[in-house]
């Protein structure tokens, strides 16, 4: 059977001319890139042409790339070095809505004594700006907003976020690990002093990761040790993986230069024929502004991690925010956060495309999935006078 | 991805015996949409012979929610009330090769959806008392549910009871309390610490041992359930007790009766064994 992949959100397949660029990495160009001699040093150089490429891609200078081990490395990382670099500042701000890695750390500060405002998001999972403005205060030692939602694909105004923290002097710290590769980011406009990307969700292997820190931006190193990564970030360097990486980026700049209006076209279309075929669907987050290659569909009175499992049954790969899914018994914190309701939580199903998707894939969900919500209604104590009611429209239809 | 058995997969993937019967004599009803997991189960049941003749399910809920609930009804056919009454979530379980630990409360949604249909065909009002004691509220679960699960599945930690009755998996404020009524659950094996003398009792002595431990440990416990028992009888090894309250037809009774003689063996040093009046 073959693999219908559609959780690029969760990683993304390896792409062939990445594997081709790191291969020899494996091989013969083993070297340390700290030696002396020339076998080692050699890599040296080509490390830095990869970050070269990773700064390209985000529109950064290369010497304000540093290289760590995977995203949340860098969202740890760039939380620490502010608040170890503001120690009189008792106050973080963030969202409701983060990644867990911006999330439990905000709570490990919080219990180290640090003050952290969490953010509301609304119903569409846009951002509320006035809260954002009456929280701060003269205590507060970095604001950190991610670019996009990892389960929405909701993006968040940082460019509007980022100066108005500017003006105030507010050290601002962007996880853009859904964002990079997928829409444009500029660091020459952006007012962003740190960024978090990892390797993986752009088709780069696992275990790379990077931290953007804008020049003259005070920070503290995470890892302390070599003189690696100009002494920011200790640990022998994973040639492969930022050889990989710097490629990986190369080829997101081109793509997003053509355009990323098909990926997004190929995402509407499925949703467009889902909400169709399944009634009681509903997209969860601001569809005018998100991620081109994401979508969260609620399926009312099913469970989604049920869902999932028949859609294995095809090979069809996917994510859900249902509490059985979440490794807690909790449903989605980000949908909570937005309130949707209960019955539509923890039937929600994230839908998250690549380039590598073709046409025929999305058909083939098309086709099998609304049999698999209607059968799965049909086992559901809940919606029973709805699903009767699907049930004589379907029958209306056939007639 | 849970790691789930080829029986779970199959009755998940084909349930058996979805939808409701027709005319049903009782309906039992657990979870809800909120929870994440909710079960309606109903049964057709043979009043000569207080046989389930039919039984049904709708379930809202994950693969094992599904599959525990379509065996459940595939257990139940054919058994009388009385013998259906004895079935635990462990039964559920072990039809399905095994559940993931945290997908239990799959299985003991199972059994509380029975014991509610059960409950309701009976005429016995719900089990749950005024002045019960919800200990999780983000998922609603009370301290004799805590307890009860505890005991029967020999339950030692938190994470645990979170993965049988998804107590503490919320927010997580009630954990305090969830760890004090382990504490409390299981004093019994901690206080056998104690320099016990195993050895060479006599008959007196035995005799007021287990009267002691059969009061200050083993009552107090069955009362919290809104049970009780008395001390009948020792004689010999046979320790001879009658249950009282709910313990009487507690479908867990045996269990209850198994627990006091592992006890009275363990501080005793002898091979003690309990029977019912």
């Amino acid at each position: 059977m073959k693999t219908i992949y559609l959780d690029n959100n969760a990683t993304t397949q390896v792409a062939p001319e990445v594997v081709e660029a790191m291969l020899p990495y494996f091989t013969e160009l083993y070297g340390n890139a700290s030696s002396m001699h020339t076998f080692g040093g050699q890599i040296h150089g080509r490390i830095e042409v990869a970050r070269a490429q990773v700064a390209e891609l985000i529109g950064a200078e290369p010497d304000e790339i540093i290289f760590t081990g995977c995203g949340s490395e860098s969202d740890n990382t760039a939380l620490m070095s502010a608040v170890e670099c503001n120690p009189a500042k008792r106050h973080v701000i963030t969202t409701r809505v983060e990644h867990s890695a911006i999330l439990n750390f905000c709570k490990h500060l919080a219990g180290k004594g640090y003050r952290v405002t969490y953010l509301p998001v609304d119903t569409l999972g846009r951002l509320n700006m006035d809260a954002l403005l009456e929280s701060i205060d003269d205590q507060t030692a970095v604001v950190s907003i991610m670019c996009a939602n990892n389960e929405t694909g909701v993006i968040f105004p940082i460019e509007e976020i980022g100066k108005m923290l500017r003006a105030r002097g507010i050290l601002f710290h962007v996880d853009a690990v859904q964002a990079a590769g997928k829409i444009p980011i500029n660091l020459k406009e952006l007012p962003v002093d740190m960024i978090s990307l990892s390797g993986h969700k752009l088709h780069a292997p696992k275990g790379i990761g990077v931290l953007y820190v804008r020049k003259g931006t005070r920070f503290c190193p995470y890892l302390i040790g070599g003189h690696q990564e100009r002494g920011r970030r200790a640990g022998t360097e994973n040639v492969a993986s930022i050889i990989g990486l710097g490629k990986a980026c190369e080829m997101a700049k081109k793509e997003i230069a053509w355009g990323t209006a098909p990926l997004a076209a190929l995402r509407d279309k499925l949703e467009a024929a889902l909400l169709k075929s399944c009634p009681d669907a509903v997209v969860n987050g601001d569809r005018e502004n998100r991620l081109p290659n994401t979508t969260s569909i609620s399926f009312e009175y099913v469970e989604g991690e049920a869902i999932l499992l028949r859609l294995n049954e095809y090979g069809i790969c996917a994510s859900s925010g249902s509490a059985c899914t979440s490794g807690s018994l909790q449903p989605s914190h980000v949908l909570r956060a937005m309130g949707i309701p209960y019955t539509a939580v923890h039937g929600s199903v994230r839908f998250s495309l690549s380039s590598y998707n073709r046409q025929s894939e999305i058909d083939r969900v098309i086709e099998v999935l609304p049999p698999i919500i209607k059968e799965l209604r049909s086992y559901s104590p809940f919606g029973r006078d709805k699903f009767e009611q699907y049930c004589r429209i379907d029958a209306a239809r056939a007639d | 991805m849970w790691e789930y058995t080829d029986k779970v997969k199959e009755y998940f993937l084909k349930p058996k015996n979805v939808g409701e019967v027709e005319n049903a004599d009782a309906v039992g009803e657990v979870g809800s949409i909120i929870c994440g997991d909710a079960l309606k189960l109903s049964l057709k049941v043979d009043k000569e012979t207080n046989r389930i003749v039919d039984a049904k399910f709708q379930t809202f809920g994950c693969a094992s929610a599904i599959a525990s609930s379509s065996v459940l009804t595939e257990i139940v056919k054919g058994k009388t009330l009385d013998e259906a009454s004895k079935i635990t979530n462990q039964d559920i379980a072990e039809y399905l090769g095994g559940l993931p630990d945290e997908k239990m409360h799959c299985s003991v949604m199972g059994m509380e959806a029975l014991e509610d249909a059960i409950n309701k065909y009976r005429g016995v009002k719900k089990v749950t008392r005024p002045e019960e004691n919800i200990i999780c509220k983000c998922f609603d679960v009370s301290e004799e549910k805590i307890r009860r699960t505890a005991i029967e599945n020999n339950l030692k930690t938190v994470e645990d009871i979170t993965h049988y009755t998804k107590a503490g998996g919320g927010c997580g404020m009630c954990i305090p309390e969830i760890e004090q009524i382990l504490k409390e659950v299981w004093s019994i094996t901690e206080i056998k610490e104690r320099p016990v003398e195993k050895k060479k009792l006599t008959n007196i002595q035995r005799m007021a041992l287990i009267q002691d431990v059969l009061e200050r440990e083993i009552r107090p416990k069955l009362k919290a359930d809104g049970g009780d028992l008395d001390l009948i009888d020792i004689d010999g090894s046979r320790v001879i007790v009658g249950l009282r309250g709910m313990c009487v037809d507690c479908p867990s009774g045996g269990m209850t009766i198994k627990g006091i003689e592992e006890r009275l063996k363990d501080v005793t040093g002898q091979n003690i064994t309990v029977v019912t009046e």
